[in-house]
């Protein structure tokens, strides 16, 4: 992948911030958009525009065209083979708080258990909580090992007859830590074989913040008229469409490519980051073992002044529980900083990060 | 970088009236919701005046040496004065503004002082 075109895809990067240049470490949270997906987004706006369906005049019939087409190019992207099975939700939370209501309320009783780990965003957290506090139903809470990640025989010992949902993150927000799907499903159809699984997929890097799906498998038969029937209302249109651009636009450059990158810059930073005393990261060492995001506190000082001073050189980072207290309170920290990497961020990025941190320490006098 | 001016790092690094206080006349916990800092300032009366001050809580250095600073700024000062502090005598004891993303980690020790507001 040639980073420095990538760069230059993505208009935001002609922004100086604080007067310098950017370096955006937070695509973890929302990731910034190339322009051939702006600009298909403000065509929509522009030339299209009007609600979806039920219309009978051109400008619907077009919106719900590209709409529906959005749709069936998310579901080749994630590999979905039919579309009906995606569901477009506001963000990930909007979706697992739809399968909390519609189908946890109704299938999720008394005595009933709810697998879930410590890693979990709240998101995927407080749901299954308020659930299990409503009706009486067992939230289990699946802990990690020293090295952050899931500790799998933990895991298969929470499965159990009365399971009825585990339910649990691909990509820890904090840790970075990538659980293993494959080989926690096939424990859960072999310990609790009925069972729902739900993944949050909120982090990969082939989903997008601000503009998140979340594919939900649920059984056909249930739910008629799927997928509009969980699409209430007006949807974002122009979010779809913007959404089946970026699927273009990755596709373009190869999902393998993105991943090795990651892994790549996550290596480079780790590397860089554990020659800095006092620095502690978090998760796996292994880069291979995690997605682009590492999380790390400087000595004493509190993640969110990091990021301030961070700020001041324009590195961009987030600080904070990053809505996952339990797993902070599990680290024994207050605070975490995060940086995390995409496709256009490259070692130069990490180079300015890296100084950016040696910089912190001065400022602290540590 | 000025937020981080010598006099703010002092406090962090030295903070003012930090402990707990036992049999402390009115108790106060406050929660910064966006990012779980906490402070809780323990308060002694006499006469109408804060006779005694404490703080102790886990936080970034704005918001520990706003508390630090605060609490040497109230000793002794009426309560009713206290009560209503602004934010603006913040800034003024704190030597100047803060950037607008840390307003609330400066203010936090302020919505826990404001709570003497009767």
């Amino acid at each position: 992948m040639n980073i420095g075109k990538i760069k230059r895809d993505f208009p935001i990067f002609q922004k100086k911030i604080n007067g310098k240049s950017l370096v955006y470490l937070d695509s973890a949270a929302t990731s910034q958009k190339p322009k051939k997906v702006l600009d298909l987004v403000d065509d929509y706006y522009d030339q299209y525009n009007a609600n979806v369906h039920r219309g009978i005049h051109t400008l619907s019939v077009e919106a719900t065209e590209a709409y529906e087409a959005a749709r069936a190019r998310v579901a080749k992207f994630v590999g979905v083979s039919d579309p009906v099975e995606i569901i477009f939700t506001r963000n990930a939370t909007e979706a697992i708080n739809l399968v909390a209501y519609a189908w946890g309320r109704v299938n999720i009783s008394s005595g009933d258990e709810i697998v879930t780990t410590i890693m979990e965003h709240h998101s995927n957290f407080v749901p299954w909580q308020q659930l299990a506090l409503e009706n009486g139903a067992v939230l289990k809470v699946v802990p990690i090992d020293e090295n952050g990640e899931l500790d799998i025989v933990a895991f298969e010992k929470a499965l159990g007859p009365k399971t009825k949902l585990v339910t649990f993150t691909h990509v820890s927000n904090v840790l970075g830590t990538i659980n293993d799907v494959k080989q926690l499903s096939k424990l859960v159809n072999l310990k609790s074989p009925k069972a729902r699984i739900m993944i949050d997929g909120a982090m990969p890097p082939f989903l997008f913040g601000g503009e998140m799906i979340s594919k939900v498998t649920l059984e056909k038969t249930t739910w008629n008229e799927l997928p509009w029937k969980f699409e209430a209302g007006t949807p974002n249109v122009g979010g779809a469409i913007g959404l089946a651009a970026a699927c273009d636009y990755l596709d373009e450059l190869g999902m393998e490519n993105v991943r090795k990158h990651d892994v790549e810059l996550a290596q480079y930073a780790i590397g860089k980051l554990s020659k800095i005393p006092g620095v502690v990261i978090f998760g796996p060492k292994d880069a291979t073992k995690r997605g682009g995001v590492v999380s790390f506190n400087v000595g004493p000082v509190h993640a969110h002044d990091v990021a301030s001073i961070l700020d001041s050189a324009g590195i961009a980072v987030r600080s904070g529980n990053h809505c996952a207290e339990p797993l902070v309170d599990f680290l024994g920290v207050s605070s975490l900083a995060r940086a995390s990497f995409y496709i256009y961020n490259d070692k130069t990025d990490i180079d300015i990060f890296v100084e950016g941190i040696r910089n912190v320490k001065e400022v602290f006098k540590i | 970088m000025d937020l981080y001016r010598e006099h703010i790092l002092e406090h962090w690094q030295n903070p003012q009236n930090f402990r707990e206080m036992k049999k402390a006349d009115l108790v106060v916990d406050q929660v910064n919701p966006l990012c779980g800092d906490e402070v809780t300032f323990y308060f002694k009366f006499e006469k109408g005046k804060i006779k005694d001050v404490s703080f102790v809580g886990d936080g970034c250095a704005i918001s520990v040496a706003s508390a630090s600073i605060l609490s040497e700024f109230i000793k002794g000062k009426k309560v009713a004065v206290v009560g209503k502090m602004t934010g603006e005598d913040v800034f003024e004891i704190l030597g100047g503004p803060v950037a607008p993303a840390r307003l609330k980690c400066a203010f936090l020790p302020l919505e826990a002082i404001r709570k003497l507001r009767v």
